[in-house]
């Protein structure tokens, strides 16, 4: 049943490529109609989750396992635990949320839209897959459409950043592939099944090297640094859509995938390595808040937002402590929210209707009066990035934290210093932007009149991505459970104490 | 209902009326200014009335009366639960009276004062939810919450500073003053997440088990790491966020340039509550403060520094109300100095009684500058005593409780009790003769402001032409008046019922008690120091005497170091050399290093491989035959052709890839 999520984004996608180019109108409807019927089989997995599982079983839950490549020890074998059910649902909510604010797409939608949903087939096939395999090819999925998506119906510098992104994944998914294969020869197995190789026992040589490389692999897809410059530049040529999906999802595959995959397959490699990789997390954190600062354009400086929060999803995980892994993932989701609901503002409703991102021309246009919607879900959406309580971010940030405490205290300097730097861009990047003096006179009662209104799909999209961060801070204890008892699971357990 | 049930009732109404007309007035219609003020007034009347019955119930509750109660906001896992809770007691209840009444008076006042500006609603609305977070603060049981309830009256104020963004210096004091209490914040957050981590609670109080109760306590201050004990470090992490909030130094920065917000919000929020909130958090958790001599002498050290720096810069100043920013900043210090020294209840009584003196000052302030044109100038006013009587009147009692005028005014009962605890301090008499000099110097600065507005000639065409305020303006002015005289009844050494209600206890009546040998003293002295202060003002300001319009008689007298007062110390360009050019000058760093040097490492790279390419070209042409050749021109025929499906002639590939994907995948889903 859960496969219907990715099949019905491949169907839909499918269907769009068959769909006759004059029939383009019809695309973004189909692409609604497949997003939306993703969400189905998400809500049926949710509303049949058994929330009390308890210990000691497996953890994971609807599963399907099929014979695939059986030569190989290859399965189609798909299964649900409180970790990536959160994450199926960010990413029905940032599909469905990223084709309403790619209502506007004049330029071949049909591709537009069938390669954005094979973008989210890939992603649920990730979130999704227990066996490695299968995960390989889901994460393949990604990465290609990721490259159209830009080079085809980008902007600033387009070609060049989507080259740079798709080579970093690449040469991410090089050490994803080295590092699965190395698991698979040296456990002497015949599968590629997660859980049948998380319960061998792999010598401490082999981890030393091969955590790092799996390790790695993943974290640069989630922008740990030094290896997140390809975060900015892809994030900004990206149309908006793929800014959000890019933020809102892809970036978690990575940290999911070090998470789900990396963490539990060699534990005493991570052993070894955790300070380093918690400290290039931290040290992320205070960067990206830096580099954010010193942006003149505004999808810049969420892009390094991107990075800066991300480094929070690491920190957490790595901590490896209760709390902070559950803040780790509810930061993933939270970021995920609350970063497509920024580009979405950044790229639909200032950039397409004032043709600029620049701030200091934003600065001199008055927008607060012309686009008060827009100035109105930028606020809130600033005030979430910023960790304000209320806000899904305040919830994941201060379990991380917590989580940090326990395991590294020093490592709250860095993270510290980025959370007062988040502060310091985003209010300078919100009043340049929305609340500066309109240049000549310019703000009148009618300024609003020039630009085309902020539209239905638009507003929709908007109030869905708030509730949800709204919803996850007022009352996070439905994200927050599952999580916390995916940790009990037989493969999570050992990345506790 | 239970009397318990009944209180706790009256507990949650407290903030929940101003919420709803928050979230109310954020949907409300740009043009319906009147119904918003009214929807504003009216939440606010009912917080107040719901705070008045909680007061009334913790008196009637006599020795001690503390009631809680906590409930779980959501559990991680099976055991760790995040309960949040509220909590009543003689520390918060009289500061829930204050602060609903107070933000009922400028509430009222705000509808003359703001009824004019086309984004009324929006202002009612954001002062709705920063009395909602204020009075959530101050229930609070749980630093959790509290901490939650701290940001968002930050968010408030800041949107409250910013609230006329247009002015450039208005959207700068905004976000200086959302950074910088953000420092101070971060210091919160530490000391919460530590605390959290040694006592496994945030509640305050929980039946034994609360953080600041004796079992939790003793722990933490037993405990010893790196030469402080955990009681030590939590208390001086939560006193950084504290000082944030409270403007001392050297985090005062952003107190005196949110002034650039409209009047009632500096009267409201950076003068009488939310400015008092750092105070009200150590009075709090003052429990855990008592178990550390170390941070107990910090506060009282950063206190009297920031008495004493306060009250000289506001001698030098000239705007109205940057004066009585300064005067705050000074005020503040003594509540710190206070609390640090082992007074707590006189820095609450300091607390209650300057918000309202201030919130008066603050509101006679903008009366003055309303009346004569919006002038700020002191320098620029003067003889306004004649044409604004009663501003004038309800202004004169403000500056004399502030100043200290003995015996009518709840602020020289107050800061008498502030004295006399920093006399009985036995760690170091310095506090006391900072209090001291700080206490002359503010009779001065107060009464140099009052001749320079009121006595003497107008000094400008503004101020000549000046006016009353209507009357929706001073009726609040004339109630604060009453309200900065009349709590000093109940807080004097010869009947101190304030004393005894919130340490516990019976208060007796005795006259006597004023002339005790420890008391009466210490009265003449500062009674003294208050007259020097006064006459040293008239001296040099008396309203007979002749000068150069917008010229301070003082600068000939100082100097040099007029100059320094009059800049602030330089406080603000230090940190704009320093902090603020870090910042700036390590996010260009982190970005051109992104750009030059890591992304110079890719464009490396792809030079290598390039070059790589090139080599192989090359060997390959040399090496083989021409049919070779032709082969390659063939594929690169086709590498044109793939870079033509860029421009829309995409479609069959993509095509056959996606349907070929998506039946391999149904194929496997099938079988």
């Amino acid at each position: 049943m859960i496969a219907w999520t990715f099949l019905t984004a491949l169907i839909g996608s499918a269907l769009l490529f068959l769909l006759p180019a004059r029939r383009a109108g019809l695309a973004r409807r189909v692409a609604l109609a497949a997003a939306l019927a993703g969400c189905l089989p998400v809500a049926v997995a949710v509303w049949s989750f058994d929330f009390g599982a308890g210990a000691g079983a497996a953890g994971f839950q609807l599963e399907v396992q099929r014979e695939w490549i059986p030569a190989l020890g290859i399965t189609f074998h798909l299964g649900v635990d409180g970790i990536s059910l959160v994450l199926i649902v960010l990413t029905a909510l940032v599909a469905v949320a990223g084709i309403l604010f790619s209502w506007n797409v004049e330029r071949a939608p049909r591709h537009f839209f069938a390669l954005y949903l094979l973008i989210i087939a890939g992603a649920y096939g990730v979130f999704l897959s227990l066996d490695l395999f299968l995960f390989l090819v889901f994460y393949e999925i990604v990465i290609v459409p990721k490259y159209f998506l830009i080079a085809g119906w980008g902007s600033t510098n387009r070609s060049y950043a989507a080259m740079k992104l798709t080579l970093y994944s690449i040469v991410g998914s090089a050490l994803v592939i080295i590092g699965i294969l190395a698991a698979r020869v040296a456990s002497g197995l015949d599968t590629f099944g997660l859980l049948e190789l998380a319960a061998a026992s792999f010598a401490p040589g082999l981890q030393l090297w091969a955590f790092p490389v799996l390790f790695l692999g993943f974290a640069i897809l989630a922008g740990i640094w030094p290896f997140h410059t390809w975060v900015p530049g892809g994030h900004v040529a990206a149309p908006t859509a793929a800014s959000m999906l890019l933020a809102g999802v892809v970036m978690k595959l990575g940290a999911y995938g070090a998470l789900r995959i990396a963490m539990p397959l060699f534990p005493e490699g991570l052993e070894a390595w955790r300070l380093i990789f918690a400290s290039m997390a931290a040290v992320g954190i205070a960067w990206g808040a830096g580099a954010a600062l010193a942006q003149r354009d505004l999808k810049f400086v969420i892009a390094y937002s991107s990075i800066s929060h991300m480094g929070f999803v690491l920190l957490g995980i790595l901590s490896l402590t209760s709390l902070g892994v559950a803040g780790g993932v509810l930061q993933m989701v939270s970021h995920g929210v609350i970063a497509s609901l920024l580009f979405a503002v950044a790229g639909r409703m200032l950039h397409d209707r004032v043709h600029t991102r620049e701030l200091a021309v934003l600065a001199g246009l008055g927008l607060r009066r012309a686009l008060p919607f827009a100035a109105f879900v930028f606020v809130l959406a600033s005030a979430a990035s910023m960790g304000l309580p209320g806000f899904s971010g305040f919830i994941a940030e201060v379990l991380v934290l917590v989580g940090t405490w326990g395991a590294f205290p020093l490592l709250l300097l860095p993270a510290g210093i980025g959370v007062l730097l988040t502060v310091a861009f985003t209010l300078k990047a919100l009043q340049q932007a929305f609340f500066s003096r309109a240049a000549g006179g310019r703000e009148s009662a009618d300024a609003g009149a020039q630009y085309e209104p902020i539209s239905l799909p638009e507003i929709i999209g908007a109030v869905l991505l708030l509730a949800a961060a709204l919803g996850i801070g007022l009352y996070p204890q439905p994200w927050i459970a599952p999580i916390l008892e995916a940790m009990n699971s037989d493969l999570m357990r050992v990345l506790l104490p | 209902m239970t009397e318990t049930a009944t209180l706790f009732l009256a507990l949650a109404l407290i903030p929940l009326p101003p919420l709803a007309a928050a979230a109310v007035l954020l949907f409300m219609p740009g043009r319906l200014r009147r119904p918003a003020g009214a929807i504003a007034v009216v939440a606010q009347a009912l917080a107040l009335f719901a705070s008045g019955t909680v007061l009334v119930r913790v008196v009637a509750g006599g020795d001690g009366f503390r009631e809680v109660l906590n409930f779980t906001w959501f559990q991680l896992g099976a055991e760790t639960v995040v309960p949040l809770g509220l909590l009543v007691d003689a520390t918060n209840a009289p500061v829930l009276l204050m602060v609903s009444l107070v933000g009922l008076l400028v509430f009222i006042y705000s509808i003359a004062y703001m009824g004019g500006d086309p984004r009324a609603v929006r202002f009612f609305c954001f002062l709705s939810f920063f009395s909602a977070a204020m009075l959530g603060l101050l229930v609070a049981n749980s630093l959790l919450l509290l901490f939650i309830c701290w940001e968002l009256v930050g968010l408030a104020s800041y949107l409250l500073i910013g609230f006329w963004f247009q002015k450039p210096a208005a959207a700068r004091a905004a976000r200086k003053a959302f950074i910088v209490t953000r420092i101070g914040d971060l210091g919160l957050f530490l000391g919460m997440i530590w605390l959290y981590r040694e006592a496994g609670t945030l509640l305050f109080y929980d039946g034994g088990a609360g953080v600041l109760e004796t079992a939790v306590l003793g722990g933490l201050a037993a405990g010893a790491a790196g030469g402080m004990t955990a009681a030590t470090a939590i208390a001086l992490l939560l006193f950084i966020g504290a000082a944030g909030k409270s403007g001392q130094v050297p985090f005062h920065v952003w107190l005196p340039d949110a002034m650039e917000g409209p009047t009632p919000v500096s009267a409201l929020i950076h003068a009488a509550t939310m400015v008092a909130a750092g105070v009200f958090l150590v009075a709090r958790a003052y429990p855990l403060f008592e178990a550390s001599a170390t941070a107990l002498s910090v506060v009282a050290w950063v206190g009297a520094a920031t008495a004493l720096l306060g009250a000289c810069i506001a001698v030098a100043q000239r705007e109205i109300k940057r004066i009585l920013a300064y005067s705050t900043v000074s005020q503040l210090g003594f509540m710190m100095l206070s609390l640090g020294v082992g007074g707590p209840v006189a820095a609450l009584f300091h607390l209650l009684a300057h918000a309202f003196f201030k919130a008066l000052l603050f509101l006679g302030a903008g009366s003055v500058s309303h009346g004569c044109g919006e002038e700020k100038d002191v320098l620029r006013m003067g003889g306004l005593g004649r044409r604004m009587p009663l501003t004038f009147a309800c202004y004169g009692i403000g500056m004399m409780a502030l100043a200290g005028f003995p015996f009518f005014f709840s602020g020289f009962w107050s800061k008498e009790a502030i004295l006399h605890a920093a006399q009985a301090w036995p760690v170091s008499p310095g506090p006391f003769w900072i209090a001291l000099a700080a206490t002359f110097l503010t009779a001065f600065y107060m009464s140099r402001q009052m001749l320079l507005v009121f006595f003497g000639r107008a000094r400008s065409e503004a101020a000549a032409q000046a006016h009353e305020s209507p009357r929706l303006m001073t009726a609040p002015l004339v109630i604060l008046a009453a309200l900065s005289v009349l709590p000093l009844v109940v807080a004097t050494p010869a009947w101190p019922w304030f004393e005894a209600l919130v340490r516990g206890g019976e208060a007796q009546w005795a006259l006597s008690r004023l002339l005790a040998p420890e008391v009466w003293p210490l009265l003449a002295g500062s009674i003294l120091l208050v007259g020097a202060g006064v006459g040293l003002a008239w001296w040099i300001y008396h309203p007979g005497r002749r000068e150069a319009a917008g010229r301070d008689p003082l600068e000939d007298r100082l100097g040099a170091g007029h100059r320094v007062l009059a800049e602030e110390l330089y406080w603000d360009r230090t940190y704009d050399f320093t902090v603020v050019r870090a910042c700036r000058w390590s996010g260009r760093l982190a970005a051109a290093l992104d750009r030059w040097i890591w992304g110079g490492a890719v464009a490396l790279a792809a030079a290598l491989a390039r070059l790589f390419s090139a080599l192989a070209d090359r060997l390959d042409r040399r090496g083989l035959n021409h049919g070779f050749d032709l082969g390659c021109a063939g594929l690169r025929a086709g590498g044109i052709g793939l870079h033509r499906a860029h421009r829309g002639q995409l479609h069959f590939l993509l095509t056959t890839l996606g349907v070929g994907a998506v039946g391999l995948l149904l194929l496997l889903a099938w079988l």
